[in-house]
């Protein structure tokens, strides 16, 4: 697998998992702001993964890849880029669309004939079993609600957009390089 | 455990047990409120068990758990009770005993 697609699973991650934290601490139950907040960690953790497969191949760092580039090179789909806090039933909109791709992505790759990058693929799909899980109770519950089925037809053309960034990526990326960007070259 | 509390409408309250380890005894966790009990093993899952502290969780819908706190002595038969019996030193004796028997 190229590079170029590592970094397009692995900036979905990274950014999702940024975008899914949003909600930590504010989420509309307890029990919710766990589990959601739980996502997100596992979420950067994958993404984290990722760029140390693809950073091998370009000859860098994990920690280069994911915060050294400016925004309009990440490779992450729109779907996950949207600012959608405080509209819970759009975040969850997002989080079925977002676990169906996944799936189909993750499939895809537990079939490659890269050994490496097959059994990551089988790894992060041993806890993305659990997201499905927690999306779909959500899609259930929310499935006569007006606004959830709104929401999935305007997300759901996002998926595969990649080409061109929304400005609220940028802003993301301000908030998420703020700390590395604030001394250069320092190691943490 | 507490008293039954209130849970909010279409929401129930399930007591969550933790097994530690295989063969030990299940200990109370703690509570998560949840509208059904698919909700309520995801909550279990990631409070009680996502951190490698539990190898089983029990989830009980709480009015399935039956409180007793009557515990009626009218007469103060306190030889029924066990404070200040100092069982671990009479057992070393008896196995003691048993050893050179």
């Amino acid at each position: 697998m190229n590079a170029q697609r590592l970094l397009e699973f692995a900036d979905d991650e990274l950014i999702l998992g940024w975008r899914n934290s949003e909600w930590t601490g504010i989420a509309p139950m307890l029990e919710e702001d766990v589990a959601f907040s739980s996502i997100a960690q596992n979420e950067i953790g994958h993404a984290r993964a990722l760029y140390e497969l693809a950073a091998r191949e370009l000859g860098t760092t994990a920690d280069e890849l994911a915060f050294d580039r400016s925004p309009d090179e990440y490779r992450c789909s729109k779907l996950v880029q949207v600012r959608l806090v405080p509209d819970w039933a759009r975040t969850i909109a997002r989080h079925v669309v977002y676990e169906r791709a996944d799936q189909a992505r993750l499939e895809a790759l537990r079939g490659s004939d890269d050994a490496e990058l097959a059994g990551l693929a089988a790894k992060i799909d041993r806890e993305e079993a659990y997201h499905r899980m927690h999306a779909q109770m959500w899609a259930e519950r929310l499935a006569d609600e007006p606004r959830f089925s709104e929401a999935l037809a305007e997300l759901e053309p996002l998926v595969d957009a990649r080409d061109e960034h929304l400005p609220e990526l940028g802003e993301l990326w301000e908030e998420m390089t703020m700390v590395r960007r604030s001394l250069a070259g320092a190691t943490w | 455990m507490g008293p039954a509390g209130a849970s909010r409408p279409g929401r129930v309250i399930y007591e969550v047990f933790r097994q530690e380890r295989r063969g030990q005894a299940f200990a109370h966790a703690g509570s998560v409120e949840a509208p059904n009990l698919a909700f309520a093993d995801d909550y279990a899952r990631e409070q009680f068990g996502r951190r490698g502290e539990s190898v089983a969780l029990w989830v009980v819908p709480r009015e399935s758990v039956h409180t007793i706190e009557d515990f009626v002595d009218e007469l103060h038969k306190n030889y029924h009770r066990v404070d200040g019996y100092p069982l671990k030193d009479k057992l070393a004796k008896a196995r003691e005993r048993a050893e050179t028997a």
